[in-house]
């Protein structure tokens, strides 16, 4: 037994870690367990990762098997990271067409969380761009699954949270590109209208996403900069920079757990002053910067995830539909303001539809809040979910380590469908993980 | 065959072995991948193609198997520009104090192996004036532990003849390097207690031979901490380092 934990480090499990080297391994590991899920790169938060008896590490599995640059499509297996894709195929030309806030997620667990990115209020998530899947199921078979053959398979696995089985390898396609540079644009707006105003008006770029700041309260509440962002052309690099900046690991770390008293009201205000009037600086000015720091901010300091100690934290990602979004959303933020703990990851985006069954992205704003494990952050959490729920709202799964059961099913009308082709998949339950059982599995172990 | 160079790794199956292959190619070699088991190989090879746009050819090779060799050597589609040896065996040391048979497969898979077959890519290259000679040896070659000095022996065998091999061949323009891994996180290590500020992933390890292949570098410890522990656990006096477990 492993103690196994997300991202966020809470909750903690004891589980079986099983290291299959082959498919047909992967097979033996689902057929001999009650309860088993795929593993990518741990990057899902809470317990979407962690098998309700046994988890699947798939990292292993990191081969590409094809690549056709004439027309971008790719196929792969599952554990391939996108760190890996974008550092390979990036001086090739060819990036992927989503990216989430972190490249180091595997493929597999894009799939399975359909991960967004800043466009996807434009260009849709990350199931968009997979054209099929080889899935091992509960029920011991191994089958293509695509929007032609075994769609509700394929439809269940985008967004799916690796409940439908065992993702193996995907065929996807890749974005070609000029450069692996990114033009951008910072707005700084004064509050939460001007914000979501200048996030309405970025709907034509490519990139858009809103930093809030939200120690910020009153007349300055929901004070934001807005970076925009398009791919840069190779005619708009300055001279002698180099077509693809390589990503260089992270330089910085947090080598061990922080005390708890490191984010506190004080540091958490100094650090979003500090960040918003050095944001502001730059508003309104056009200029290129490498694809690494624009799509992945935190990814230049590993293990940014133990400067909230051992307990560990909790973000929460909501998205709330268009229509009285504003309203909603300033009464999160006035609430989280009032609190003063919620720390430096506050963001707000844009989403569009989303691809698969369970897929969280819905037209509206999601806003990203990260809060420390601690006092009664469970309970004023579950206050938030309440104004989310009653918006017709919706929680991301890939973040989530606690909501309730009616929040879920609030959020997710489409599950009793998800709940039928799973079922189909796997009569026998063989796919279980922490989140299922505590979200929507019958039959507790 | 291309005009890029090319590099042959042996053991090309095992983590370092493809993390190694992994390095040479996105350095634009083209690469050959030895084996015992040529099936699991083409998987790995078409990564190299789809990947690097290289050519990736597999060779059935069994370190165990000195007889096949010479004919091994011939027989290559060509001779590489650079040879690396990944082959290993940790085995058991409990089994291999009790078991000669086990022990002797240590001894051979970690010594008399790889040390035959560098020694004939050595003559190759001399004859030719050139190449690079890489050996994947152990920090546990640098002295006898109780908890694994069947392996650790024919480590340092293989260290020692790495050594004479190098000194011998420097004046024909052939290179020769030792590479003291430390611990890695790989199949052959896994569900083994390992130091974490000790440990690095296999990548590390190819890009570090592929370094060192570059600068033409003699002996390389893939991180720093290892030669330092090294060199305090070779400098201890014997009296106290007899009474030592690990």
């Amino acid at each position: 037994m492993t103690l196994v934990s997300g991202w966020g480090r809470f909750p903690v499990v004891d589980t079986d870690v099983l290291r299959p080297r082959s498919f047909a391994a992967v097979g033996e590991a689902v057929a001999g367990a009650a309860g088993t899920v795929a593993r990518g790169n741990g990057r899902a938060y809470g317990d979407a990762g962690i098998g309700a008896s046994r988890t699947i590490a798939m990292t292993g599995f990191d081969r590409v098997r094809s690549f056709d640059p004439a027309t971008g499509r790719l196929r792969l297996e599952a554990g391939v990271l996108l760190s890996d894709l974008i550092d390979t195929f990036g001086p090739r030309g060819f990036l992927p067409f989503v990216v989430p806030g972190t490249r180091f997620v595997s493929v597999g667990g894009a799939i399975a969380a359909d991960v967004h990115g800043k466009n996807h209020h434009c260009e849709g998530g990350f199931g968009r761009y997979v054209d099929s899947i080889l899935l091992r199921t509960g029920e011991g078979e191994t089958i293509e699954a695509s929007r032609e053959q075994n769609s509700d398979a394929f439809f269940a696995t985008i967004g799916g949270m690796g409940l439908t089985g065992v993702i193996l390898e995907a065929t996807m396609r890749l974005r070609p590109v000029e450069t692996g540079w990114i033009r951008e644009r910072v707005v700084s707006t004064s509050d939460l209208d001007a914000a979501m105003r200048a996030l309405e008006a970025g709907d034509s770029a490519t990139y858009s996403v809103a930093w809030i700041d939200c120690v910020a309260r009153g007349s300055e509440l929901g004070r934001s900069l807005i970076y925009l962002g398009e791919h840069a052309r190779a005619s708009e690099l300055p001279d002698g920079a180099d077509a693809f900046p390589l990503g260089k690991d992270p330089g910085l770390a947090v080598p061990v757990d922080l005390p708890s008293i490191t984010l506190n009201r004080y540091s958490i205000r100094a650090f979003n002053e500090l960040y918003y009037r050095m944001g502001a600086r730059r508003a309104g000015t056009s200029h290129v910067v490498s694809l690494y720091p624009y799509f992945f901010p935190l990814d230049s300091i590993s293990d940014w995830n133990r400067i909230y100690g051992r307990r560990g934290f909790l973000q929460h990602q909501c998205v709330i539909p268009e229509h009285g979004a504003r309203d909603v959303l300033g009464d999160i933020l006035d609430r989280v303001t009032r609190r003063g703990d919620a720390s430096f990851l506050a963001v707000l985006k844009k989403l569009g539809q989303g691809d698969g069954i369970l897929s969280f992205p819905m037209p509206g704003y999601t806003l990203a809040l990260d809060f420390p494990m601690k006092g009664d952050i469970l309970n004023f959490l579950d206050e938030i979910d309440r104004l989310v729920v009653a918006a017709g709202g919706r929680l991301y799964l890939a973040k989530d380590a606690r909501q309730s059961h009616a929040t879920f099913e609030a959020g997710y009308p489409a599950l009793q469908r998800f709940k039928a082709i799973r079922k189909s998949l796997d009569p026998a339950g063989k796919i279980r993980s922490k989140l299922s059982q505590r979200l929507f599995d019958e039959v507790q172990p | 065959m291309t005009s890029r160079k090319s590099v042959l790794v042996l053991g090309g199956s095992s983590d370092i072995g493809r993390a190694t292959a992994r390095a040479f190619a996105k350095g634009g070699y083209d690469v050959q991948l030895a084996g015992r088991d040529v099936a699991v190989l083409e998987p790995d090879a078409a990564d190299l193609r789809a990947r690097y746009n290289v050519e990736a050819d597999i060779l059935k090779f069994d370190v165990l198997d000195t007889a096949s060799f010479e004919n091994f050597v011939s027989g290559l589609p060509a001779l590489p520009d650079v040879v690396v040896s990944i082959v290993g065996l940790l085995g058991t040391q409990e089994n291999a104090q009790i078991d000669l048979d086990h022990a002797t497969t240590i001894m051979r898979s970690n010594y008399e192996g790889p040390a035959l077959i560098l020694g004939l890519f050595a003559d190759k290259f001399l004859a030719r004036g050139n190449g690079t000679i890489v050996g994947v040896s152990s920090v546990a070659g640098d002295r006898g532990r109780a908890s694994n000095y069947v392996y650790g022996s024919a480590k340092a065998g293989f260290s020692a003849f790495l050594s004479g091999l190098r000194a011998r061949s420097s004046r024909g323009g052939v290179h020769v390097v030792t590479v003291k891994p430390g611990f890695v996180r790989t199949r052959m290590t896994e569900g083994m207690k390992l130091i974490g500020p000790l440990t690095v992933e296999a990548p590390v390890v190819g890009d570090a031979i592929l370094n060192a292949v570059q600068r033409q570098a003699d002996v390389i410890y893939v991180s720093n901490k290892w030669r330092l522990v090294m060199l305090i656990i070779k400098a201890l006096p014997e009296a106290i380092f007899k009474k030592l477990k690990f």
